[in-house]
């Protein structure tokens, strides 16, 4: 019971310190980029696509998509689809604070997995 | 042990039968999405990928959670020998969460989302899953009333109502602003509750194995056993800390990766166990093997050690720059939730819907060759994703990449051998249940 409590403790601390003292303390005043997040899932793109690593494997990896691809090809993408991604009915609107979205996303890292340097412990920096 | 009446079981059978429903629909999703990955297009204008996946994850998580429900009920009865607090609360969690998952399956037919990965649903239907849940929850702990000496499952049945909840609350903390409005934020507390989400199902679903070896083997020395416990703390201390592997490449705070990596090594502690019981395991698992419960029990035994293997070198942070954001997380998960979770609960759906006759089931070729089916087959799928995994990991590495759509027609041979074995398995699971669902109507009749 007493491990249980102090274990129970410890996650709680744990939960409370990562609540308050959030990795990143620089917020986006970028209103149209939250917006786009609300976009990214309004329209699931994360079953197809990864944000650092994560989501689905249909389509690639959109971490860094700001830096890589130009707006127009961002655009004309969300606008057409592909033989895989269906076009959807997505207003300028979205597809603007999707980009802002996208942008948001790419200053705050990279996921490229190459960048790491692999330490003797085992672990990476 | 006091066998359950079938008024009693009434509880219980309609969850496990509303789960083996949601394992069927689950399996014909994953089957049409693993199509849609060999014949791009298929269905695009239809039931594109970003409505069939959900379909497919949601009604698979459905299948774990409210089988798992169900058995807790049904042994808690058991291991009480008194019957639930409230058959009606019980009553109500079960429509709750059916009405919820229909509601969820719909919704996502009809490209009505909202939420995140995993929970793609509208925000809204998190609310009756909870209230669900919270009804869970006080039946159990009424049930239980004093949890002095209790075995080991009774605090692995608490841990998981308590952590899911938690965790349910937590994942749904991106609707405030403050947590959401950046990335890095929003994705380590995201993976954070997901990870522990999915220990949590786990302790509801290794408690009630651990009732169903006790009432098989007739006895109920390892659940208050010393070794019994030491190993709950280990599951329980990863289900706290471990969840940072999710997310090593992520740019948050170090320390989260560090205190994971350490908390995910000791899991090598039961591996070790697993491998030093491997025989004497192997022998009393033979005992039993007219028996489909065990055997489903035996073939879970076997997964646990598979993908322990790879989640533990996928901790690793210097493998898992090469396994993340590739098909052996795929390949890992499905080893999970078929070989491990989806084994048990078939275990227990039998122990639950055919009682007494579990060694003379109906057509017992049929089960037969269904247990042989999806086992050969998930071996197949199994390898199939790690080999797709470990071209995709070699085109990550590689400095001049080529294009995306390039790498994934190099995979397109790996996702036929993947989506002919997931045919195979979903025949196989549909032999075994087929077989249990004619029995279960039979021995109902009689």
């Amino acid at each position: 019971m007493i491990v249980l409590l102090l274990l129970l403790f410890c996650y709680l601390l744990y939960s409370l310190i990562l609540y308050s003292e959030l990795p990143v303390k620089l917020y986006s005043k970028n209103k149209e980029g939250e917006i786009g997040k609300l976009v990214w899932q309004k329209y699931n793109c994360n079953s197809c696509h990864q944000l650092y690593g994560l989501g689905g494997y249909l389509g690639p990896d959109l971490t860094n998509v700001y830096s890589s691809r130009s707006k127009e090809y961002i655009k004309s993408f969300l606008m057409n689809g592909t033989a895989t991604m269906p076009k959807f009915n997505i207003n300028e609107y979205e597809i603007n604070s999707l980009i802002q979205y996208f942008r948001s996303i790419d200053n705050s890292g990279k996921s490229d997995p190459r960048i790491f340097r692999i330490k003797t412990d085992g672990t990476i920096e | 042990m006091v066998q359950l009446n079938n008024t009693n079981k009434s509880i219980s059978r309609p969850f496990t039968i509303t789960s083996i429903l949601l394992l069927i629909v689950g399996m014909l999703f994953g089957i049409m999405g693993s199509l849609q990955y060999i014949i791009p297009g298929l269905l695009k204008e239809q039931l594109s990928f970003e409505k069939i996946r959900p379909m497919h994850v949601s009604s698979i998580i459905f299948w774990i959670i409210i089988g798992s429900v169900g058995s807790v009920f049904n042994y808690l009865q058991l291991h009480t020998q008194k019957k639930l607090y409230s058959r009606m609360l019980a009553k109500a969690t079960f429509f709750i969460f059916s009405i919820s998952i229909i509601v969820i399956l719909f919704s996502y037919c009809f490209g009505i989302f909202g939420g995140r990965e995993y929970w793609e649903f509208n925000p809204i239907i998190a609310l009756p899953i909870f209230i669900g849940w919270i009804l869970f929850m006080i039946n159990f702990i009424k049930s239980i009333g004093s949890f002095r000496n209790q075995p080991v499952y009774v605090w692995m049945w608490l841990t998981g109502i308590f952590f899911f909840l938690f965790t349910f609350l937590e994942s749904y903390l991106w609707l405030f602003p403050y947590f959401r409005n950046n990335i890095v934020n929003d994705m380590t507390i995201q993976w954070k509750s997901y990870g522990s989400m999915v220990g949590s199902w786990n302790m509801l679903l290794y408690g009630s194995s651990i009732f169903l070896m006790e009432k098989i083997s007739d006895e109920k020395k390892y659940s208050s056993s010393p070794i019994a416990f030491a190993l709950y703390f280990i599951g329980l201390f990863n289900l706290m800390f471990n969840w940072g592997h999710h997310i090593y490449t992520l740019p948050t705070y170090p320390f989260i990766k560090n205190i994971s990596y350490l908390v995910s090594m000791t899991e090598l502690l039961i591996l070790g166990r697993i491998i030093f019981l491997w025989k004497s395991t192997l022998t009393k698992n033979l005992k039993h093997l007219n028996s489909i419960t065990y055997r489903f029990i035996l073939a879970a035994d076997v997964w646990i050690f598979s993908t322990l293997l790879l989640a533990i070198a996928m901790s690793i942070p210097a493998i898992n720059i090469y396994t993340h954001g590739t098909h052996i997380t795929v390949a890992h998960t499905m080893g999970a939730t078929i070989g491990i979770n989806s084994f048990l609960l078939l275990a227990i759906s039998f122990d639950i819907l055919a009682t007494h006759h579990n060694n003379d089931i109906g057509n017992k070729k049929y089960v037969n060759l269904g247990f042989w089916m999806t086992n050969i087959s998930l071996f197949i799928f199994w390898i199939s994703l790690i080999i797709a995994g470990i071209i995709k990991s070699k085109w990550q590495m590689t400095l001049n990449k080529e294009p995306f759509s390039t790498m994934m027609l190099q995979l397109k041979p790996f996702f036929i051998v993947f989506c002919i074995s997931g045919m195979a398995l979903f025949t196989g699971f549909i032999l075994v249940i087929s077989s249990l669902i004619k029995y279960h109507i039979f021995y109902k009749r009689k």
